[in-house]
């Protein structure tokens, strides 16, 4: 039987990156196909130019034997293929089926068919177990149910190949299991999944066939019944993954402590619930919980730009009055921000320029107002050959920096006046091994000094790797600590799906 | 007549619709580009040329109808202009729109000069005349307001049905909505949000043109320098005040050029007690104000003034 | 199609940029020209001649250039921090209130000390003016475009209100007018017989004063920080409202100088054409300069030349001087343009 998709010689190049070095596979009808690989490996990369939002350098793509014009999201859509981003694709203000029947019926038309399209989406969402309301309004859904949304916009297409991009980093595990029955469903009607993922247990329970991508290039191949863990880790990384050897140290002083604090609920964001919190020195408090359940509240607290609506914070146990990102800073934290480009960094100024971004009115970089920027350029040479950041110049603007160099940069910023407390927010996202193990080995080199650290990242393998005491969030709420080994992934994940916070 | 009184008679509220037709106009046009995500300040330019156009094209031997759609090719020239600085090379939509304001203004003037190099009063047109509409006319005050009006008014109303009835109504108006919204989910759906963002401009500032044109053409008879005179502006302050719906955005228009209408009357009663600069500002000031009261509930298009690149999320 | 970021270019090929749009706005505006039925290399050259053919011309074009270098500098203030004041008109008019309000006689002092206090009132007020718009964005989150835009409407009418009424010329045959400000207050002739003045140098040493604080300065280098990113600004530390508000009265407190500028040193009174858009043609003048503010004093200049020179074209050439404004306009859009492609590149696919 001939495959539903074939991708031969795909080639993307980013200037000097190359994302995506001579690709081939193929997926054949009723398959599900797990595409594994380190943040930065180039799936997304991959994906998007299957699904036409980039234009591979070289390579084609043939969809039932019949090439697929590049560059064209329209006609992967009418070739049969379906994507479900990582990042949504809905229309908040909108509902959910004007975001389903966006863009299948005729733009010239002058009536939108709501009826048939309703009644399609009914029908579709009890067949395949995806439970939504089609009236109600995307902005109202939770993350589970706008994944659902998204699945269906494809099956509303009558795709026949449904691409899932990291389906289940927002995902509780009860909700990833409720998908996992969901894909079953699917196949068993002749669809092909292309499942993206970096993580192996996932990959193990639902593929048929893994593809793994290193640095670009597809760097093996296996049928999942024939292959273990450690062998597919291995083709992953390139070598035995090792974890960071993390020696003993003795726990020190409290640095920072969060006593019931619970702030106000703004916008789309979750509030924190009457949270308490000690961190202490010499120890890494790793944070875990799906996406969206409080983490990134906690952290603006902690950063100094939320403020406490009730509660009180203390910080080597002197009670803080005033609460800002200035009074977080003079309080001695170093914070690592969850999104370096749009938080940590201003993309447009220089290097120069940022990494004094939150002391240039400190004696050593000014003077009655006056900015010293030779001290300035010093201190970016500093940091940039302390961290060993790849840049062209201290004059060079931030944004040209690949994604390792910024964050060890930012690191650097973070680390560099020994804060006693670092909030290190999803530090290792996105990055590539190398600048992963670099930016672990900071952390641990800033606990062995005596920091407290609070390590917060959805990556439960990073937490369990580095944290000497783990912490669950769910809703805005914290479970009780468990000592590093103490709790099992599964008990981890009934925490972080809500149950048993209260007995925690 | 004292202050009051002024609201029950019907030449006041046939005024106050002649009034906000070109707001109607101009107000939908705006909608329509920021419902797409496109600031557009280019409207007061826009306004401007279209009252040129309109009117020269009726100067110069055309149509009336004909001086409407001139007008619109105008506006949608100036809109395309727009719409490529800032919509596929993402240029700042503020720069670009004041840009396009002076630009569109500053043409408008050298090609009037250039085409009536000698005039010193600007010459006259014969303009829409009222329609009445047989039957709705004869109803007191509110069929006299809205039914003895030009067509060009009436076709403000149709406008207004049309718009609100695309966006709500029309796969395509779901599009537009979606590309100011979250372009991405335009993308997506294999729908160009270039493509769509671009036609929204180009279709918004036709409709700015219209409005202009209604000035020379309906509401008085000849083109002279700075008639727009900040009505662009105030229709950017009617379209926050309506929350992007077209309805509410044509009831502010309303209650503002009823209020534009009554100051006038009111400022024939006070008789030069009070300086008639107080109430000509009246008009920006409501407008100021109007902003105020609805900022903060007010729920923006979220993608409004962001720029869009292919595959970016 | 796509844009991709790219190294900064040299300073000599950034400098290549600006020129490669006004050489691109030449060609544009050459086609109105012929349209008009002239020759465009030679409207082009009595522009040049009426700019800068001789002193006279030259000194005109300086003069005129006085008020746009303050206009431009008031504009790329609050456009480096994403402040966008297009409120300078109004701004400008209220400096002008304030110097005939102090300048026709109210205070009995000496030039050395009545000069300084008008600027500082008259700064003040124009500082005041911005602050509001700005206070309304921080606070409220309205759009300090449409602010400041309305509020150019309500200012003039305000200074008609004031023309009309209490500031009235009792002397001036009824035409809205002011008095004409007293001789300490008025700023001298640079050279005997030539309408240039001391306003230049004000406007040339604002443009120093500017450069050191957006080099130099803590304050600049917040300004430019909250203009590029607040929510990374606010991460670290800048308090990014006071930031907008330094910047709104710096900003309107330059524009206001302007007002000053053209009463004190040129007019000598105040009247309703006291700008014939200065405030707007600021906006160009300072995209042009790409917010620098030296580079502001040579786009005004230049800026001010094109309306001097278009001015004494017209006249003999007869292409409507309104060519000056479309030129400027065109300027602008290309210039933006431009700076676009210092920084990034299209890529096809």
């Amino acid at each position: 039987m001939s495959p539903v998709l074939r991708l031969s010689g795909i080639t993307k190049r980013f200037g000097p990156l190359l994302a995506n070095d001579a690709i081939s596979f193929e997926v054949a009808r009723g398959e599900v196909i797990a595409l594994l690989g380190e943040n930065g490996a180039g799936k997304t990369t991959l994906m998007n130019i299957l699904f036409g939002h980039y234009v591979a350098d070289e390579g084609t793509v043939e969809t039932f034997g019949k090439a697929l014009p590049p560059g064209d999201p329209h006609a992967a859509l009418q070739a049969g293929i379906g994507m479900v981003h990582q990042h949504f694709t809905l229309a908040d203000n909108m509902t959910v089926l004007e975001n389903i029947a966006l863009g299948t019926q005729g733009l010239a038309s002058w009536r939108l068919d709501r009826a048939s399209a309703r009644e399609r989406i009914e029908k579709m969402s009890f067949e395949f177990g995806l439970a939504v309301h089609p009236e109600a309004v995307v902005g109202t859904l939770s993350v589970g149910e706008r994944q659902r949304v998204e699945i269906l916009k494809a099956l509303y297409r009558d795709a026949k190949i449904l691409i899932l991009d990291e389906p289940t980093a927002v995902l509780t595990p009860a909700e990833t299991d409720a998908l996992f029955a969901t894909l079953k469903l699917l196949v068993k009607q002749g669809l092909s999944i292309i499942f993206i993922s970096h993580k192996l247990n996932e990959v193990i329970a639902v593929s048929d066939r893994v593809l793994v991508l290193r640095a670009g290039k597809l760097s093996g191949e296996r049928v999942t019944a024939g292959t273990t863990r450690s062998e597919l880790a291995a083709l992953m990384v390139g070598q035995e993954v090792e974890p960071p050897a993390v020696p003993e140290v003795e726990p020190g002083e409290l640095q920072l402590v969060l006593n019931a604090v619970s702030t106000v609920r703004q916008g789309t964001g979750m509030a924190l619930d009457n949270i308490t919190l000690s961190l202490r020195g010499g120890e890494i408090t790793g944070l875990a919980g799906v996406s969206g359940n409080g983490q990134a509240t906690l952290a603006a607290l902690i950063a100094g730009t939320e403020k406490p609506a009730s509660g009180e914070i203390i910080v080597q146990s002197v009670k803080v009055q005033e609460w800002s990102p200035r009074a977080a800073l003079a309080a001695g934290i170093g914070r690592i921000p969850e999104d370096r480009h749009a938080v940590g960094t201003i993309g447009d100024m220089s290097v120069t320029e940022n990494v004094i971004l939150e002391r240039y009115r400190t004696p050593r970089f000014s003077n009655r107002g006056f900015l010293d920027w030779q001290a300035a350029r010093k201190f970016a040479e500093e940091i940039i050959s302390d961290y060993d950041v790849k840049c062209p110049s201290p004059e060079a603007r931030i944004r040209l920096l690949s994604g390792g160099n910024m964050q060890k940069l930012i690191l650097g910023r973070a680390l560099d006046s020994a804060p006693s407390v670092i909030l290190a927010n999803q530090p290792t996202r996105g990055l590539d091994v190398g600048a992963v193990g670099y930016v672990h080995r900071r952390l641990l080199d800033a606990r062995a000094r005596g920091a407290a650290i609070l390590l917060i990242s959805e990556d439960l393998e990073e937490i369990l790797a580095l944290a000497d005491r783990v912490i669950v969030m769910s809703k805005g709420r914290l479970s009780a600590a468990s000592p590093r080994g103490a709790r099992t992934i599964a008990q981890l994940g009934e925490l972080m799906a809500g149950h048993g916070m209260e007995a925690a | 007549m004292d202050a009051f009184d002024i609201l029950l008679t019907a030449s006041f509220w046939v005024a106050a619709i002649r009034i906000a037709s070109p707001l109607i106009f101009a107000t939908m046009g705006e909608l329509i580009c920021e419902r797409a995500g496109v600031l557009n300040l280019g409207i007061e330019g826009i306004m401007t040329v279209g009252a040129f156009a309109g009117w020269f094209t009726v100067y110069a031997g055309g149509d009336l109808w004909m001086g409407v759609v001139v007008a619109a090719l105008a506006g949608a020239t100036f809109g395309l202009l727009h719409a490529t600085l800032t919509v596929p090379l993402g240029l700042s939509q503020h720069v670009v729109g004041i840009g396009i304001t002076l630009l569109a203004t500053s043409l408008t003037y050298f090609t009037y000069r250039l085409l009536l190099p000698e005039v010193t009063s600007p010459p006259k047109i014969e303009p829409f005349q009222p329609l009445p509409i047989p039957g709705l006319s004869g109803i007191p005050i509110v069929g006299e307001a809205l039914f003895t009006q030009t067509p060009l008014t009436y076709l403000a109303f149709v406008a207004v049905a049309l718009t609100a009835w695309v966006l709500y109504r029309t796969p395509l108006g779901l599009a537009v909505r979606a590309a100011g919204e979250n372009p991405s989910a335009v993308e997506a759906q294999g729908i160009s949000v270039t493509g769509i963002r671009m036609g929204a401009v180009m279709v918004g500032s036709a409709m700015m043109a219209i409005g202009g044109a209604f000035l020379t053409m309906s509401a008085f008879n000849s083109f002279f320098f700075e008639m727009v005179n900040g009505r662009g502006w105030i229709c950017i302050a009617l379209v926050v005040f309506g929350s992007w719906r077209p309805g509410k955005a044509l009831i502010g228009a309303i209650l503002f050029a009823a209020f534009d209408a009554y100051q006038v009357r009111l400022q024939q009663i006070t008789g030069g007690v009070v300086p008639y600069q107080i109430f000509l500002m009246m008009p920006y000031a409501l407008s100021i104000l109007a902003l105020i009261l609805v900022a903060r509930r007010a729920t923006y298009p979220k993608a409004l003034m962001i720029p869009y690149q292919k595959g970016e999320r | 199609m796509r844009l991709e970021p790219k190294p900064a270019p040299s300073i000599l090929v950034t400098l290549l940029y600006p020129v490669a749009a006004v050489v691109l706005t030449l060609a544009i505006t050459s086609l109105l020209v012929l349209a008009a039925g002239a020759s465009p290399l030679s409207v082009f050259y009595l522009v040049w001649k009426g700019a800068a053919g001789s002193q006279f011309a030259l000194m005109e074009t300086l003069t005129r250039a006085t008020p746009l270098i303050l206009t431009g500098l008031a504009v790329a203030v609050a456009f480096r921090a994403k402040l966008w004041n297009i409120g300078a008109e109004a701004q400008l008019y209220i400096g002008g209130v304030v110097t005939v309000v102090l300048g026709t006689g109210a205070l009995p002092l000496p030039s050395f000390l009545l000069i300084p206090v008008i600027m500082v009132a008259a700064m003040a007020a124009g500082a005041l003016l911005l602050l509001g718009p700005a206070i309304l964005k921080t606070r409220f989150g309205v759009d300090e475009v449409v602010t400041t835009l309305l509020l150019n409407f309500i200012v003039l009418l305000f200074v008609s209100m004031l023309l009309e009424g209490v500031l009235k010329d009792p002397m001036g045959l009824g035409w809205p007018q002011s008095s004409r400000v007293v001789a300490e207050a008025q700023l001298p002739r640079i050279i005997q017989g030539r309408r240039l003045h001391y306003g230049f140098v004000i406007a040339i040493a604002s443009a120093v004063i500017i450069w050191i604080i957006m080099k130099k300065t803590a304050l600049g280098y917040e300004m430019r920080a909250v203009g590029h990113n607040p929510q990374a600004s606010s991460f670290a530390g800048i308090p990014v409202n006071r930031v907008l508000m330094k910047t709104a009265l710096l900003s309107g407190g330059i524009a206001a100088l302007a007002g000053f500028c053209e009463v004190a040193g040129l007019k000598g009174n105040l009247t309703l054409d006291l700008s014939p858009g200065y405030g707007y043609t600021g906006i160009v003048v300072a995209m042009l300069a790409m917010l620098n503010p030296i580079g502001v004093v040579a786009s005004a200049i230049f800026v001010a030349g094109i309306f001097v020179g278009a001015d004494a074209m017209s006249r003999s050439a007869g292409v409507p001087s309104y060519i000056a404004d479309v030129m400027v306009a065109t300027a602008l859009l290309t210039m933006v343009v431009a700076i676009l492609f210092t920084r990034y590149r299209l890529r096809w696919k």
